[in-house]
């Protein structure tokens, strides 16, 4: 590895780590109704929305049930508002390039992806949607649905708290949603947004220009309001761009400043939400632990990711490609990536986008080489490498339950965490949350694999059309939304397949979370004694760790032994084979 | 039950009031007002016509100019995307190969040399507006021949179109392909000029 590859990895993740401290400690501070710099210019909006929505609703506490009834209510009516809005769109005004309704299968797809924070995309950006469905059914769940993985990741973090006096109560999900709406998001997206317009990003309401090219014909080039989305996009792990290409496209990402800008908005709140984590438990030491484990896992696959689409493949050496950086051009495998960010801002992005579940792409994953594109599906396999906005940090906790549990038995001592008893109850919750996840990918992928339908849509054969349906459904189940997009998956079996898995991989498991923390609330805070497990040492930290990846291993090595492994040996196979053949 | 229904209907209308009309529209506003050249796509006029965007790549072909990267979508940005090959692909293998023997029958110094990575592979984007400064080093040589300028003159005007990575770090030194051929214009009119005066 070169060592301009090394600083950009190492600066970067320095400058998010940075970032990430004091906004956890800000968004803390937000979450506990303590006072911060910006209340009042901001307590004057809140409490007129509040009034707007009904001050008597936002004032009651709701227990872990009304939380997430109340969540699932509003999610369901805006992922309608939604689909209606798709579905109209060649009614409606904002529409100069007068594209039709969207078909139904594919508005279920778009609607399921954007409200459940995946932003999977079964449709062309910049071919399928109006410049009024870009911003009105797209930019909008772009906030809403980071408002609400955030909003659940507060109210568990909640039921841990010490010395609560609300009882078994999680807090108001409209009252928390608010502030998140008006206190995270919104200020930092009205002003990186001209950052971003400034670098070259378009915000305008033309639809397309023409231009009249300098050795003739003619080129359409559709443009719009794409600098904001992008902020929202990367700010709240969404990742579904306003073109085809995502972030590769020039338009949403034109300069290697604004792909660090974006690559920095991706990480920073889910890495600030483990801080806050910290400070509302009142145990700031765990954070750090769980901040350090998370902070090596992206490590680890920041630079295999690097090194692995540096050295290139034996197929391109092949074709007299060079593959060495040097000489004014960066060598390894360019198949896919842009100029402008060369290798590593390419492999950083899209490996941060995978570990924080963003989705979004600088460079096609399908064409990366088999390891560096394994890290990206074992990154949302597990799905806590970091993770998305609240519902990484949640996962996490998910498997800390597990360790503390399995650490418990093994030194026979009755399992605790935070000072709440780990029982039944929450093991089997916990259980169900972490099992849903392996079998909405492997059952549908067999599935997809298996039936004519399915297999019909595959844009690579053999190991590595395996691992795009493998991908796919990994990405729907994560909440990713990044894709081997060389998959097609505008069919209908792949829009309600995907669609269900979207919406199970969400919702299920955030129930199942906010039941942990409800039966967690309710329990009373047990002394710590000389016999409790620690849970804030490096020593648990290791074992955590080692839960995780057992665990994760165990669930997922048979896929990833057929996809990516076995393409990855037949590819240094095949030509070392035919090298002695020649 | 039905109180915190309105509550789930008023805060959805009023968000996407905020966020899916309100943010984008004052957004809008603000830019075509600090950053209308950015915020109008990049657009490159050449007496007064619009010839492109410094950000979209377009075709050029034949030996008179420098060229961009391939294309899986053929440079139509209403498409935009890469050809999502896989890296075992016999048709990447395929295309790759035949885009080197294309390059090499036009142009045999070529021949068995190890070629810049980008110059054959596709973009992500298909509309990469950029190539390394080492692939427009390589087809100096034939655009110096095709125009009848000398070579010299050529790769001074590739050196001061490279722009280096951010800060000297992050990203990658790159040329932008249409900005290079509008120099590479202009010293051909300059030449032309200079002929002509006596």
């Amino acid at each position: 590895m070169s060592q301009a590859a090394f600083w950009q990895i190492v600066l970067e993740l320095l400058a998010a780590g940075a970032l990430s401290v004091p906004f956890g400690h800000y968004l803390a501070r937000v979450f506990q109704d303590q006072k911060t710099l910006l209340d009042p210019i901001l307590d004057p909006i809140d409490d007129l929305i509040y009034r707007l929505i009904g001050r008597d609703v936002v004032s009651q506490a709701m227990d872990w049930k009304g939380y997430a009834v109340n969540m699932l209510l509003t999610n369901l009516l805006m992922g309608l508002l939604i689909y209606v809005i798709l579905s109209w769109q060649g009614h409606l005004p904002g529409n100069p390039l007068h594209f039709p309704d969207v078909d139904p299968f594919l508005a279920f797809n778009t609607a399921a992806s954007f409200i459940t924070n995946t932003n999977w995309q079964n449709y062309g950006g910049g071919s399928t949607l109006s410049l009024f469905s870009q911003m009105a059914a797209i930019t909008f769940p772009m906030f809403t649905s980071a408002a609400t993985g955030f909003v659940v990741a507060i109210a568990f973090f909640r039921a841990l708290a010490p010395a609560r006096d609300k009882g078994y109560k999680l807090g108001n999900f409209y009252r928390d949603f608010v502030r998140v709406l008006t206190r995270v998001f919104l200020l930092p997206c009205l002003f990186i947004t001209p950052i971003l317009v400034w670098a070259g990003s378009p915000e305008t309401l033309t639809g397309m220009v023409t231009a009249h090219l300098i050795q003739g014909g003619v080129q359409h080039i559709p443009m719009g309001p794409v600098a904001d989305l992008e902020v929202i996009k990367h700010f709240g792990t969404n990742g579904g761009g306003f073109f085809n290409a995502n972030s590769a496209h020039p338009f949403e990402n034109p300069t290697p400043l604004s792909n660090i800008i974006e690559t920095l908005l991706m990480m920073v709140t889910p890495m600030a939400l483990v801080i806050t984590f910290g400070r509302m438990v009142g145990n700031r030491k765990l954070a750090r632990v769980m901040y350090s484990i998370m902070a090596s896992m992206l490590v680890v696959a920041l630079f295999i990711a690097v090194i692995a689409e540096q050295r290139g493949t034996p197929l391109l050496a092949h074709v007299g490609l060079m593959q060495h950086a040097g000489g004014g051009q960066m060598g390894g495998n360019m198949v896919g990536k842009e100029v402008r960010f060369g290798i590593t801002q390419s492999a950083i992005f899209d490996t941060v986008s995978t570990a924080f579940t963003t989705g979004a792409v600088n460079s096609t994953l399908d064409s990366y080489t088999p390891l560096g594109g394994m890290v990206s599906l074992v990154q949302m396999m597990l799905n806590c490498v970091f993770g998305g906005k609240g519902v990484g940090v949640l996962n996490f906790l998910m498997y800390g339950v597990f360790a503390v549990f399995i650490a418990g038995l093994m030194v026979g001592r009755t399992p605790e965490f935070l000072g709440k008893k780990i029982e039944k109850r929450e093991i089997v919750l916990a259980s169900l949350a972490l099992l849903i996840h392996p079998l909405i990918i492997l059952i549908p992928t067999a599935w997809s694999l298996m039936a004519p339908y399915g297999a019909h849509s595959l844009g690579n054969s053999g190991s590595h059309g395996l691992s795009e349906v493998l991908y796919a459904f990994t990405s729907a189940a994560a909440n990713n939304g990044s894709a081997f997009a060389g998959l097609n998956g505008n069919t209908p079996w792949y829009n309600v397949s995907l669609g269900l898995v979207m919406l199970f991989g969400r919702y299920a498991s955030i129930i199942f979370m906010l039941a942990i923390a409800g039966s967690l609330a309710a329990k009373p805070s047990v002394q710590e004694t000389i016999g409790t497990l620690k849970t804030d040492t490096a020593l648990f930290g290791g074992f955590w760790f080692a839960t995780i990846v057992v665990v994760g291993a165990l669930t997922f090595f048979p896929g990833l032994v057929l996809g990516p492994i076995a393409e990855f040996f037949a590819l240094y196979a095949h030509h070392a084979l035919s090298g002695v053949v020649r | 039950m039905s109180r915190t229904f309105g509550t789930a209907l008023r805060l959805t209308l009023l968000s996407w009031a905020m966020f899916g009309l309100g943010y984008p529209l004052l957004e809008v506003g603000i830019n075509q007002l600090a950053f209308p050249g950015a915020a109008n796509g990049s657009l490159v006029r050449v007496n007064g016509q619009v010839v492109g965007s410094r950000l979209i790549e377009q075709r050029f072909t034949g030996d008179g100019w420098f060229h961009g990267r391939p294309s899986a979508v053929h440079m139509n940005p209403r498409l935009s995307g890469g050809s999502n090959l896989g890296p075992s692909s016999v048709r990447l293998a395929r295309h790759l190969a035949a885009r080197r023997a294309r390059l090499v029958a036009r142009h045999p110094y070529l021949a068995g040399r190890q070629l810049p990575a980008d110059m054959i592979t596709s973009s992500g984007s298909g509309l990469d507006p950029d190539i390394t400064p080492a692939n427009a080093y390589l087809q100096a040589p034939w655009v110096a021949r095709a125009r009848g300028l000398p070579l010299a003159m050529v790769r001074h005007l590739v050196a001061r179109h490279i722009r280096g990575p951010w800060l000297g770090l992050f990203g990658q030194a790159r040329v932008d392909v249409l900005s290079l051929n509008l120099g590479l214009k202009r010293i051909i009119a300059r030449a032309r000029h200079a002929r002509m005066a006596p």
